[in-house]
This record gives structure tokens, sequence and C-alpha cells, in this order.
């Protein structure tokens, strides 16, 4: 009797032990995030985060296509002037306050007016956002912007408790109030996210842990090492060299995905005396410099070959890819001429900036080494990353390495980084052609008509090619064993609905 | 002795002036941009100046160093840029944590390189001096972040005998907070008991040579005696020195086995400020370090005076 008391103690212990653990899924995120004010956010990780804490008006689904999310449907008027979303019923916040048009229009007009906002770019064609319903919002705009939906699909589309944003001021990503799946617990500086599981959310059976934890740990290995140990469920940006020996691990599974963004070279074409050089004012010099580089040769000595080649901001084969502009193969011979052409004195000495991480660093050797064979003599400096960024706008390079991690709206794609204006135009390159071409785009509703505007922006950029673009990185997620319902998405979010195990 | 503490705790005051000054400094020739970093990659210019107007960046320098010293004269250590929490708030949750890796890693430190150096001094020339020698060499050889990731290899992943990395509070949960420290602070430990081994084994040489030990050996004492009373308690006087000093590295944490175990400590903080530019967040950390620092000195001399009465007269 007393033995098969204690089996059965003992057993149910071992039971308990394991459900306890099967409630908690822990996360090993790539970098820990910076504010989770929604309005304040600019890092990719913290929209890891997000997805589970705040939900947005918007989504995308596996194609990247827009869904609807908080919105239930949507209607653009006549002149594509008004924005007219129609909200879901029966949501709650997390402080309990219910979710509708009134605290949606707050939410948006506290990320387009709070000063340290980031959010106010993206939605500067907004004029004003009201509640017109109970449950129906509508955006008034400055001037058509078919970006939109994109925009409240990312950052400036999450929705968050007004009363408790005002209450907060601007500690309110310190502790967030939202209304997704989870509800915000408790954040350690640097070692981890704790959320709880909202009782009350619309779709709750869909979310199957009791916990979730984000556990920021920077070092790829150490990354891994936990997921292998199972003190980790799943890890995020798992390093390309890993690849072969997670494949080859039972207890161990690998999810894939191409990212939305692009790696390449940025080429000062205008920003200071650095620009003049002939690098800088002879765009014959810089085909040559994209003709010297064997993308594939690059991939498969940096990355293993798991990257996807390239040559646009969008990967070859998905839609907004340019067909009539494919890969080039490298070609030394024309390099060379395009340079005899442009009357350059070879060997060609140039700077090229890049990080300091060693994946970095190996990269610039790659291109420097194959840029040799053309008559180029690239000198590498490898700068941390803050130095790099403001070496960038003050003009203080020749050529530097960029990434963009990707919108799923073509525009941020490319507007920011040719446009006149842009943001992060660090090259300083004007064409008013390209100008003019994005503005249209930006404005034009339908996906094909766009398509070709961008097309024909791709036709003067790679003629003068004030980016080279090189590669696209994949996303590569490991699970431990035993999680089912895990979907791999491009903009590299992580989705938790139906996961489980 | 309480004036001299007075005295000590007095010069203290512009030694962390001195520091500050140095460290705001020096911070600011670094290149790069703190509002672009924080900018992130979106960079709104309205945003951009708001921050440097909000963050007081285009003041003269001279100003915005004063502004921060008011503002920790009241208490205020300033928001950290990064995470928009305030610093004090930063070091309240990492200090714990600093302090216990800095004394599991003395702890065990101390336990195998005190002994180990005392045996190779008293057995010099024997096979146990010659295996301790060989064991600090490599402790002193081995790089830290190698051991770690070999041991989180081992005994983690193969073993499954400890968590791989983390951190649990000890207030939260004692056991898990002692299994998540324990291979931080032997990783840690091992490169400082090899250090504390090879000053102990030559003070404890030095020691045993000196006339009162032979004294006190032609008295007829026992060999144990001789070593724990007369020699020992004479060797330990540098090692005080050194530890207190080892300590107060400690403190201001240890980057890359913090990076390694992903302990979320001053080391790992004050990296991940440098590199963002988090000004306020270095120079917080910064202070309370040097403050840390000065105090445990401030201790070993208290510990001296304790250990060695004739430093009671020169007091």
């Amino acid at each position: 009797m007393r033995i098969t008391t204690l089996m059965t103690t003992l057993l149910s212990t071992v039971a308990l032990g394991s459900m306890a653990a099967a409630a908690d899924l822990r996360i090993g995120l790539n970098e820990d995030p910076d504010s989770l004010d929604p309005a304040q956010s600019r890092t990719f990780v913290s929209s890891l985060v997000y997805e589970s804490l705040c939900d947005r008006l918007f989504n995308t689904n596996i194609d990247m296509e827009i869904i609807p999310e908080l919105a239930t449907d949507w209607s653009w008027s006549e002149d594509g002037l008004t924005l007219t979303i129609n909200l879901r019923e029966g949501v709650t916040h997390h402080d309990g306050t219910a979710f509708n048009a009134e605290t949606a229009a707050r939410v948006l007009d506290r990320n387009m007016n709070m000063p340290t906002s980031n959010r106010r770019a993206e939605l500067s064609s907004i004029d004003t956002a009201e509640a017109t319903g109970e449950h129906e919002l509508t955006l008034t705009l400055n001037g058509p912007d078919v970006t939109l939906l994109a925009q409240l699909a990312h950052h400036a589309g999450r929705m968050y408790s007004p009363d408790a944003a005002e209450a907060a001021g601007d500690r309110f990503g310190a502790a967030p109030v939202c209304t997704g799946p989870y509800s915000f617990a408790q954040r350690v500086e640097g070692d981890r996210i704790v959320l709880e599981k909202f009782a009350d959310y619309w779709e709750a059976d869909e979310y199957h842990y009791d916990r979730v934890i984000y556990q920021p740990i920077p070092d790829t290995t150490v990354r891994l090492a936990n997921v292998r140990s199972g003190d980790l469920d799943m890890i995020e940006r798992t390093a390309p060299s890993d690849v072969p020996s997670i494949r080859d691990d039972a207890r161990l599974q690998l999810f894939e995905v191409a990212n939305i963004g692009y790696q390449g070279i940025t080429i000062n074409i205008g920003n200071g005396p650095r620009s003049e050089g002939p690098l800088g004012s002879d765009a014959r010099v810089r085909q040559a410099l994209s003709l010297s580089i064997d993308r594939e040769a690059l991939n498969q000595v940096v990355f293993e070959g798991q990257y996807v080649v390239g040559n646009q901001w969008a990967a070859p084969g998905t839609t907004w890819y340019d067909e009539s502009d494919p890969v080039p193969a490298r070609d030394v011979e024309r390099a060379r001429e395009l340079l005899a052409e442009a009357g350059v004195e070879t060997p060609l000495r140039i700077e090229m900036q890049t990080g300091n991480a060693p994946v970095a660093m190996q990269q610039g050797q790659v291109i420097q080494a194959m840029a040799a064979d053309a008559g180029f003599e690239i000198t590498l400096r490898a700068t941390e990353f803050a130095t790099l960024l403001s070496e960038n706008v003050q003009g203080n390079f020749d050529m530097s390495q960029q990434g963009w991690s990707g919108r799923i709206d073509p525009d941020a794609n490319i507007s920011a980084f040719v446009g006149s204006d842009g943001a992060n135009n660090d090259q300083h390159y004007r064409n008013e052609e390209v100008d003019a071409l994005l503005a249209q785009a930006r404005a034009e509703p339908d996906p094909e008509a766009r398509k070709a505007l961008y097309d024909q922006t791709r036709a003067i950029l790679k003629e003068e090619l004030p980016l080279i673009y090189l590669y696209h990185i994949k996303y590569f997620y490991t699970l431990r064993d035993g999680i089912d319902g895990f979907e791999p998405y491009a903009d590299g979010i992580i989705r938790l609905r139906g996961v489980s195990g | 002795m309480l004036r001299y503490i007075a005295n000590r705790v007095l010069i203290a005051i512009p030694t962390l002036l001195l520091v500050s000054i140095f460290v705001f400094m020096l911070q600011k020739l670094l290149p790069g941009d703190p509002i672009l970093v924080l900018a992130g990659e979106s960079r709104d210019p309205e945003t951009i100046a708001f921050l440097r107007e909000q963050y007081r960046l285009n003041d003269p320098l001279i100003m915005q160093y004063l502004y921060w010293l008011m503002d920790v004269l009241r208490g205020d250590l300033g928001i950290s840029l990064r995470t928009g929490l305030p610093v004090t708030e930063l070091i309240a949750q990492k200090l714990p944590v600093t302090l216990q890796l800095a004394v599991m890693s003395m702890i065990f430190a101390t336990l195998i390189g005190i002994p180990a150096g005392v045996m190779s001094a008293v057995r010099k020339g024997t096979f146990w001096d010659y295996l301790a020698n060989f064991v600090a060499l490599s402790g002193l050889s081995i790089p830290n972040f190698w051991l770690g990731i070999m041991m989180i290899l081992l005994i983690s992943v193969n073993l499954g005998w400890l968590p791989a990395s983390g951190y649990e509070s000890p207030w939260v949960d004692p056991v898990r907070s002692f299994q998540t420290m324990l291979m931080p602070s032997i990783v840690l430990g091992t490169a400082l008991a090899a250090t504390l081994m090879r000053h102990t084994r030559s003070s404890m040489l030095g020691v045993l040579q000196a006339d009162y030990v032979r004294t006190a050996r032609a008295k007829g004492l026992r060999e144990k005696v001789v070593i724990r009373r007369h020699a020992f308690r004479n060797a330990l006087l540098p090692i005080v020195t050194l530890s207190a000093i080892m300590f107060g590295e400690l403190l201001a944490g240890a980057v890359l086995t913090e990076q390694i175990f992903t302990i979320p400590g001053f080391g790992k903080m004050i990296v991940d400020a440098v590199f963002n530019r988090d000004y306020a967040v270095v120079q917080g950390v910064v202070l309370v370090t040097a403050t840390g620092f000065i105090l445990i000195n401030l201790l070993a001399d208290v510990a001296y005076v304790l250990l060695n009465p004739r430093m009671r007269a020169t007091i």
C-alpha cells in the first residue's frame, strides 16, 4: 500500500513537473529588445516580443500579404484620401479597458504626436484619426498613400491601452499594456522578458502556453547550446555555420525562410569630398566593381551557401523582383574594360567600411580579393556599429557595408535609401526621375502598375549603382523536438498562434 | 582608527569626481552619435532633433557634465537612452548579480588558490609543487571564453547537469541561482585562483626564510603551528591586498564570462552601453564601480591593521 502511494506520488510529481515545463515556452533572442513602447521601438527584435504582447490593426499571412487582425475589414474612398477601418468587437486591453475605435484613434494620435515617437514619419500621411462609430475608425489623409496599410501592419499599428500609456508617459515601455494573447509580467534588462497568458484574449484557445519567456543570448554558440541542453525551446537567427550540425541532430528541428530585406554596399556618390573620386563620380567604375564580385562564391565562402544571392532590394523569385535584370555573373574582363573606358588608373585605391563582427570582416576580405582581380585595391576599415553609422551620415566613407531588415511594403525598402530626401540615403544619391517614379508608385493602388514603376527605377539604378545589392539572408530557427505548429515567416517575426508541445 | 577611516572617505570624494570627469570626457571622445543609434533604422529627423534637445546633447560639454553631476547629487543617475529605464533601476537590477558572481568566484579562487599556494611553498620542489604550478599556469593561460564554452558543451549539453546559461535571483530560487552561477564562477575563479596561488607561494617562500620562522622552529614548535601561526599569517598581507584589487575588478563586471553565460551583470551592461553610446549608463556604472573599488580597498587597509599589530602604530 505504502509503496503504491509512494509510486503514485512520485509519478504525479514527475507528471506535474513536466506539465509545468510544458506550460512555459522559452525563446532565445539574438539581442535584447529596446523600449517596449510601440510608439518608441526601433529594433527588429522588439517585433518578436510584440507579436505575443500587442496585436496590430493588420498582420501579414505567410505569403506576406496584408490581412486584418484587430481590423475586420477596411475600405478606401474613391479619391484615396479616406481609409475606413472596421474594428474587431469584444477585444479588451490587458488592464481590462475595452478596445474600440476611440482607443485606437488615441493610440494613433499618440504615435503621431508624442515628441519621442519613432512612428511619426511612418504615419505622416494621416491628417486625422477619428472614431466615427463604436468600432469604426476613419483616417483622413493629406495625400494618397498606398503604403499606409503596411505601416499599420507594423509597429505603428500595434494597439495598446491609451489610458495606461497616458498614466505612464515616457515610461510606458517599461510595463506595456496592450491587447495581445500574452500580457507583460516582468523584464530584467539583458536577461529576460516574461509574458503571461491573457485569459480574456479574443482568440485565447489558439495559444497553448501559460508563459512565454524571451531571453536575449547574443552568442550564437551559447544560444544553440541552450536548445541542445533543453534550457530553451526555440531560438531565432541560428548562425548559418551551425545549420549542418542541427540538421543531423534528431533532438532538434530546423526551420528556414528567406528574409525580405537585403545586404549590400552603399557607395558615396555625393556626400562630401570623399564622393569625388572615380568610384563616386563615374557609374562605370561602380559597374566594374559590381561585375568583379562573384556573389555565389561569397555566399559559399562566408555563409556556407545558405543565403540567397541577389542584385536588387527584392530577392529573386519574389513578387517585386524585376526579372529583366537577373543576378549578374562575375565578369572580370568586362570590369577591366569598364575601368579602362572610365580612364581610371589601376590599381584604383578605395576604402570599404565594414562592421567589426567576424562575419562582416570575412565578407569584406572576400570582396577585397575578388575586386583585386579587376584592378581595385580595397583597404578594409572594420568599424564598430555606432561609429559606422555616424561615419556614413557624415560622408566619411568611399563605400560601406549596408543591410536592411526589410518591410512588407516595397516603398520602405527603397525610398529611404535612394530617394533624394530618404532618411537612410547616406550616399546622397539624387535623381529627380527616380524621385518622381517613387512618388508615383507610392500613390498607385494597382499592384501591377506599381510594380511597373519600380521596374522603371531598376532600369536607372542598375546603371547608376548607388547601392550594390549582394545577397539576402535567411532566418534560421532551431526548435527542440516535440514543438508542433511552428511556421517561419519572411519578416522574421515568430507567431505563436497554434504552436504547442 | 575612526579618524583614519574618515580621512580615507574624504579623499574618496575628489577621486570619484576625477573618475567621473575622466569617463565623461573619454566617452565624448568616442566617435559615433548616440542619437543615430537611438533613432534606429527609420531615423525620423524630427525625433532625432527632439532627442538631441531632450538629452541636452546640443549644450556645451561642461554644461552637460554639470547637469549630470547635479542630478547625481540628487540621487538621479539619468535615463538609459536605449531602454528608457532609469539608470538607478538598472544598477539596482545588476548590482546583486555582479556581487553574487564576484563573491562566488572569489570564494572559489580563495579555496583553491591559497591552500595550493601554501602547499606548494611548504613542499617546494616536490611533485605537489609541480602539480600546483602546472594547474596554476593552465588556469592563467586558458582563455575564459574558451573554457566557458567548453564547460557549457560538456556539462550542460552532454551531461545535462547544470543550466547552460542564464540567471536566477537567490531570493526567488536559491538552488537554481547557485546552479546557474556555478560554472561562471568556476570559469572566472580559475584564473583568479591561479594568480592567488602564485602570489601565496612566493609570499610564503619569502616568509619561510625569515628569522622568526627559524626561531619558531628552534623553539621546537610543531611544523603545522609554525606554518599556520607564524608563516601564513605574515604571508597573508600581500594576499589581502591582491584579493581586494581582484574583488574590486570583479565589481566592474566580467565582460566575457557574463556574455558567454548570459548573466545580466555590470560587465555586459557596460559593454552594451558603450556600443550604444548610452552615456548615462556608462557614467552610472563607472561611478558605482569606482565607489565599490574604493570601499573595498579601504576594507583591505582595515584588515591589514587587524592582521598586523605593527601597522596600528603607523596610523
